[in-house]
């Protein structure tokens, strides 16, 4: 019986080469290769002084090692040794826009992840009339396309004055998502209803049985919900870029997209461009490095529920 | 316990002592009071952030509005408009010929690289590696690709060199700027959308290969007999998704090509960002923005009808 299992799907003839698994594992290494070999890339270019890299543009090394692409991109040199290694002059204030990025991404999934999951408390374990009506409601909104809410989002944080500020960047996807509460109310529904009972014979109210029954069982796919929302706000640009270009709330993202455009058009400076992403990509490759079994896990999680 | 107190229930408790007598819970209202609070920042954010500007950019579709000065009603001048903009007519085609090539090639490639970490591995580096490019934002991916692609100086290009080719112009031949464009998007989502394949996968029972196994099926066989055809609910909602998701391509171009050479990139979003914040045209943008809005609910629409994606063939079986 051990052996049909072994076997599942995978029948051998004696001793057969097995030419479709070393097929199989050669596509998958140069998939790796292929996803792998561009952060290798970004990695040596920004070790390198911009007017070598003509010259060694295929060195597999650092063309010139330097730290100056680095020093450029956080402010620490002068222009002269900036234009000396094919800078601008151009740079990054990164502490301040990491800053930025981490107070955005952390309050949008912070908000978004408890209301959500508050609203998905009330559609699924209260009773009350217009629940179903107003949670259908709720779902057509998954159905509009952000740009056609952006514009008149855009206005409306205009109008109230939040330009360039954290709440405006902040305020459209602090309070909810469709998606979110869409997602958690399908694991709330699922909470074994003699829990929520027996809490209540002992007298507990609903805030309490919210919050000593209901998060912490699921704590699974609110973790699992929380870790995406991050990584969507982290990596958001077209809403930041719309209302938050001022550098005192500028995320990494948007400084970015800003210091590319800074670079000169014919001799851009590219050992600078790519330590500027390689800072703007290195907190998530760090979150990934920490929690990557969960974040692994909560890919097909979201998409197939 | 004592958490009566903090049960959220305090409306009737304010009540009760405005009048006296403590009103019996209706049957009818059930937790209506409770859910009330529960509901209340959700349904507030929903309200101002989502119902209200839907229903205003369908009013400013209506009307010509530079943000500076309040928007004057129009009626379908907008509309009528966009019948005769020929830059309206490229965005739908440049975004159309971008979704075809990334879909294309993103779908087919995920699913092969799914199948593939299916049967031969459970490693979670390598499920970790090719997930990776998806955590990074898009604008990094973007400018990495524009350097690794540069026609002078990209790794790409000495490449080519190398192998005794010709350079190419990614980003700058307009022919060749949209399939480039998607296709680093294809590199950035592919391991994103394998392991959505894969979740899938693991739905299927094993008891259905070893049955296929015993008829001496064979790899291929049952890659075509057995898994697609199960896989099809999961992948008609990874379609629709991706799809969806497709169409609202900006990022990339607004960082590398800005809509160009020539128009050759100025996918439809990009469109509607430069006449709302370059030209303040946004009763215009407006419009677009409400035809993008049905173009899309239409594509779902279809896509959901032609893969039948509610059904399931595991269960009839």
């Amino acid at each position: 019986m051990a052996a049909t299992t072994a076997l599942v799907g995978r029948p051998r003839h004696g001793r057969v080469i097995p030419w479709g698994r070393i097929a199989g594992w050669a596509v998958l290494v140069l998939v790796m290769a292929a996803t792998l070999f561009p952060f290798y890339w970004m990695l040596r270019t920004s070790f390198s002084n911009t007017r070598s890299l003509a010259a060694g543009a295929a060195d597999l090394l650092p063309a010139d090692f330097t730290l100056g692409a680095y020093r450029r991109v956080l402010g620490l040199s002068s222009t002269a040794e900036a234009v000396a290694e094919g800078g601008s002059g151009g740079s990054v204030n990164f502490w301040l826009f990491l800053r930025n990025s981490i107070v955005v991404a952390t309050s949008v999934t912070v908000g978004q992840v408890f209301f959500s999951a508050m609203a998905a408390y009330a559609f699924a374990r209260l009773r009350w009339p217009g629940r179903d009506a107003v949670f259908l409601l709720f779902l057509t909104a998954l159905m509009v396309p952000p740009i056609f809410t952006t514009l008149p989002n855009f206005v409306l944080i205009k109008e109230l004055g939040l330009l360039n500020t954290y709440l405006g960047i902040v305020l459209p996807h602090l309070l909810m998502t469709p998606f979110a509460v869409f997602f958690l109310r399908q694991f709330f529904l699922g909470v074994n209803a003699g829990l929520e009972e027996a809490a209540r014979i002992d007298g507990a109210g609903h805030v309490r049985i919210f919050f000593r029954i209901i998060l912490p069982v699921n704590r699974g796919p609110i973790t699992t919900l929380a870790i995406l929302t991050y990584i969507t706000s982290w990596n958001d640009y077209f809403w930041p870029l719309l209302v938050g270009k001022d550098e005192s709330v500028r995320v990494l993202t948007v400084a970015l997209g800003i210091f590319r455009s800074q670079t000169p058009q014919g001799s851009p400076d590219w050992a600078g461009l790519m330590a500027a992403t390689l800072f703007a990509a290195l907190p998530m490759i760090i979150l990934f490095a920490v929690l990557g079994r969960r974040i692994i896990d909560s890919i097909g999680y979201t998409g197939v529920k | 316990m004592t958490s009566e107190t903090v049960n959220a229930a305090a409306p009737p408790t304010v009540e009760a002592a405005s009048r006296g007598t403590p009103p019996p819970p209706t049957r009818r209202l059930g937790d209506l009071p409770v859910a009330v609070l529960f509901v209340l920042p959700a349904a507030i954010g929903f309200v101002v952030f989502y119902l209200w500007p839907a229903l205003r950019g369908l009013y400013l579709s209506l009307t010509k509005y530079n943000v500076l000065t309040p928007p004057r009603f129009v009626g379908t001048a907008n509309y009528e408009r966009l019948l005769g903009d020929h830059l309206f007519w490229n965005a739908l085609k440049v975004t159309a010929e971008y979704v075809v090539i990334n879909i294309g090639t993103q779908t087919v490639a995920s699913v092969l690289l799914a199948v593939l970490l299916h049967r031969l591995t459970r490693s979670l580096l390598v499920r970790g590696v090719v997930l990776l490019p998806f955590l990074v934002a898009n604008v990094v991916v973007a400018l990495l690709w524009f350097w690794m692609l540069d026609y002078q100086l990209g790794v790409v290009n000495h490449a080519l060199d190398w192998l005794g080719l010709e350079r190419v112009a990614f980003f700058g031949d307009s022919d060749l700027a949209i399939p480039t464009v998607a296709l680093v998007n294809t590199w950035r989502h592919l391991g994103y959308t394998a392991l959505l394949i894969y979740a899938g996968l693991q739905m299927i029972p094993p008891s259905v290969y070893e049955a296929a196994a015993l008829d001496g099926a064979s790899e291929w066989r049952m890659f075509w007999r057995v898994t697609l055809p199960l896989l099809r609910p999961v992948m008609a909602m990874v379609m629709v998704l991706t799809v969806i998701g497709s169409f609202q391509v900006f990022d990339t171009v607004a960082v590398t090509t800005a809509g160009g050479p020539i128009n050759a990139t100025r996918v439809i979003y990009f469109y509607i960002y430069d006449l709302a914040f370059n030209r303040f045209n946004f009763g215009y943008a407006a419009a677009l923005s409400s035809v993008l809005f049905v173009i899309l609910a239409g594509v779902a629409y279809l896509q959901l009808r032609l893969t039948r994606a509610g059904e399931s063939d595991l269960k009839g079986a």
